[in-house]
């Protein structure tokens, strides 16, 4: 059984009625292959007009969506000999920040992701995403380890931000997060990014600012969440559907306006429904840009990664 | 009627420093303890209340003026950005916002770069303009951190910046968020050139300009009372569901908590900033030199003229010069006072 978004009411309905025909045919041995393949194919056209033309805000919601595939999913299916590390060597560890040693298709690697839980007791122990500044730092320990060793960085971006608290600020949320872009911007190992769900702000940019930055098709990437947005400048929480609309977060939008280098296409009906099928073609994608960056030298990187982002924003500038 | 109005007033006007005939309002209000305080006042105490230690918000021109030399400074041309990239409307349109913020301010945007010396030191100062959409961080103040980056390591003079500002510009979306990787770029450039980056932090620094540059000075000095921080007051209280502690997220506590330097009410501010500079720049130094007292002004108490008024450049010497604000009194007076 999927759980369903508001705007997927048709499909649900479709689904629903598929499964009851299911359930009396089991009963009754009727034999309705026909009519469910009839409903089968018409879910199937509507999942693909659906998520063809999905609003902004409808996107927010899939890049949110609970089933979504999250940071540890994706860890399992691609990495082999995974050896999780923990700690920033100072305070504590930060499990909204997971990361750790592995083989990413025989090449030895680093893995950093948020990850947001996926019931009460695990979104609890990952504070939903939210790092602190442990968990920033944390992120920085690993980052400079695998520059030490020359391991390429593959970054999973799933956080609707960083954790707004009296205990991160005490600590210097914004000072950690500073650091994590300070210490990305100097290495000389390969660095790619992926937003796989929710790219929230300050707390998402802390672990994207890669050789090579790719977002699945519908999740988004924004300096501010639509709600908070919609608070401030609309000054009603309630326009979050305006403001996701206006604050262009698709990864359309930001492959179109030279943000991203490349958007992984999902599953029709978005990554939830086909788990495996987008943990594999995320894999696949990562690995074409790993292979084309390991071949350069680490100052090339560097330089490189620098020079991407100065030169976003000055489209069209005369 | 037309020689006393063309000529006899303009040149009145030149004498009393450019300012209006008759100040519009003789008498600010102090933000903090509500005191009433005389606009020359004012001005003298370089825009701190005097009965409370408030240390009032200035703007990127004002701390241009304060910080530099007397003897004047260079701006530093900065190169346009994209304007409106992303054609963004909530209420207004952004175009129509930022058209009344330079209306207003009479700038392009919130940053305004200077090079010139404080005590004799070449340094480049970029300060953020509250006033100007709330010293937000877009594309244009984050071109005119690189520009100002730059000019320091050309110039190799040490990189000051004075951030006061809300945090990122909303209405640029992911372009205001990629400047917390731009700037840091920008200062990034500076350190590598082995040159010092210092921020001074004034009221208030917040949200995406404090997750890059404005955290990552090789010293960090902020204003008394100035609110740092990460996460707006409201969405703490929001997501925690407490009231935060007295004193939460102002500069004593940022320094009780290990993530600033020092402390430094606004008079004793380039005093500060000249002694850092020496310090990090002139790596040797005729000891005797130092202790014959050539360099006074490093190792004594400032005299009471060395901290100037703001507008020290035009009318110096028809004002009184202002006495150093004792730091005890600033710290005191702000401690515990909401805004």
């Amino acid at each position: 059984m999927h759980n369903y978004l508001d705007f997927e009411k048709p499909i649900a309905e479709l689904e629903g009625k598929i499964e009851e025909l299911r359930h009396l045919s089991s009963s009754n041995g009727v034999n309705i292959a026909d009519e469910v393949g009839k409903l089968q194919s018409k879910v199937d056209r509507l999942l693909v007009t659906t998520y063809a033309k999905l609003s902004p805000w409808q996107k927010t919601q899939v890049a949110r969506h609970h089933d979504r595939p999250h940071a540890v999913d994706y860890i399992q299916g691609w990495i082999t000999d995974f050896t999780p590390l923990a700690g920033d060597r100072a305070f504590s560890d930060d499990n909204a920040i997971i990361g750790g040693l592995g083989r990413f298709w025989g090449h030895s690697v680093v893995v950093i992701g948020t990850e947001k839980g996926v019931d009460t007791e695990s979104r609890v122990k990952h504070n939903f995403g939210m790092a602190k500044p442990e968990g920033y730092r944390k992120a920085v320990r690993l980052m400079k380890m695998a520059d030490n060793f020359g391991l390429p960085i593959i970054t999973l971006v799933d956080t609707p931000g960083a954790y707004p608290g009296i205990d991160a600020e005490a600590r210097g949320q914004a000072e950690a997060i500073a650091r994590s872009i300070e210490t990305s911007l100097n290495l000389k190992v390969p660095l790619i990014s992926v937003v796989i769900g929710e790219g929230g702000s300050g707390g998402a940019i802390a672990l994207a600012v890669g050789n090579n930055v790719q977002m699945l098709e519908h999740s988004i990437y924004s300096v501010i969440s639509p709600e908070g947005c919609a608070s401030i400048l609309w000054r009603d929480g309630n326009l979050a559907e305006t403001a996701a609309t206006a604050l262009r977060l698709t990864a359309q939008d930001l492959f179109e306006l030279g943000i991203i280098d490349n958007v992984i296409i999902e599953p029709v009906g978005g990554a939830h429904r086909e788990r495996n099928q987008i943990i594999e073609d995320t894999g696949n994608s990562i690995k074409k840009a790993l292979e084309e960056l390991v071949q350069h030298e680490g100052t090339v990187l560097k330089s490189q990664r620098r020079d991407k982002f100065l030169a976003m924003g000055k489209r069209g500038l005369g | 009627m037309n020689w006393l109005k063309n000529f006899v007033r303009p040149k009145l006007r030149e004498l009393v420093g450019g300012q209006k005939e008759v100040p519009e309002n003789l008498w600010h209000k102090c933000g903090s303890c509500g005191q009433m305080i005389f606009h020359r006042d004012l001005e003298k105490y370089l825009h701190v209340c005097h009965h409370c230690g408030h240390h009032m918000r200035l703007g990127a021109t004002g701390r241009l003026n304060l910080l530099f030399d007397e003897d004047g400074f260079e701006i530093i041309m900065l190169p346009k950005a994209i304007i409106d990239p992303l054609k963004f409307r909530d209420l207004r349109r952004y175009s129509d916002r930022l058209k009344d913020a330079r209306a207003k301010t009479g700038d392009d945007d919130a940053l305004k770069v200077g090079f010139g010396k404080i005590k004799g030191n070449n340094v480049v100062i970029a300060a953020l303009d509250f006033s100007f959409m709330g010293g937000s961080m877009g594309l244009a103040v984050g071109e005119g951190l690189l520009i100002a980056a730059r000019e320091a390591v050309s110039r190799h003079a040490p990189l000051v910046v004075v951030p006061s500002s809300g945090g990122a510009r909303m209405q640029e979306g992911i372009h205001s968020l990629m400047q917390l990787a731009r700037t840091t770029i920008a200062v990034d450039e500076v350190k590598q050139a082995g040159l010092p980056y210092i921020v001074v932090l004034t009221d208030p620094t917040t949200g995406g300009v404090t997750a890059s540059f404005a955290m990552l000075g090789d010293i960090a000095i902020a204003e008394p009372g100035s609110v740092i921080g990460f996460a707006g007051l409201r969405v703490i209280e929001q997501t925690i569901r407490e009231t935060l502690p007295d004193g939460f997220q102002r500069a004593e506590y940022l320094l009780d908590h290990g993530m600033i330097d020092m402390v430094v009410p606004r008079a004793q501010l380039r005093k500060t900033l000249a002694r850092v500079i020496d310090l990090l720049m002139n790596k040797t130094r005729d000891p005797s030199q130092v202790l014959k007292g050539i360099e006074p002004d490093l190792i004594r108490e400032e005299s009471a003229g060395d901290a100037l008024p703001l507008d020290a450049h035009t009318d110096k010497a028809d004002k009184p010069l202002p006495p150093d604000i004792e730091l005890d009194n600033i710290s005191t007076g702000v401690i515990g006072h909401g805004s």
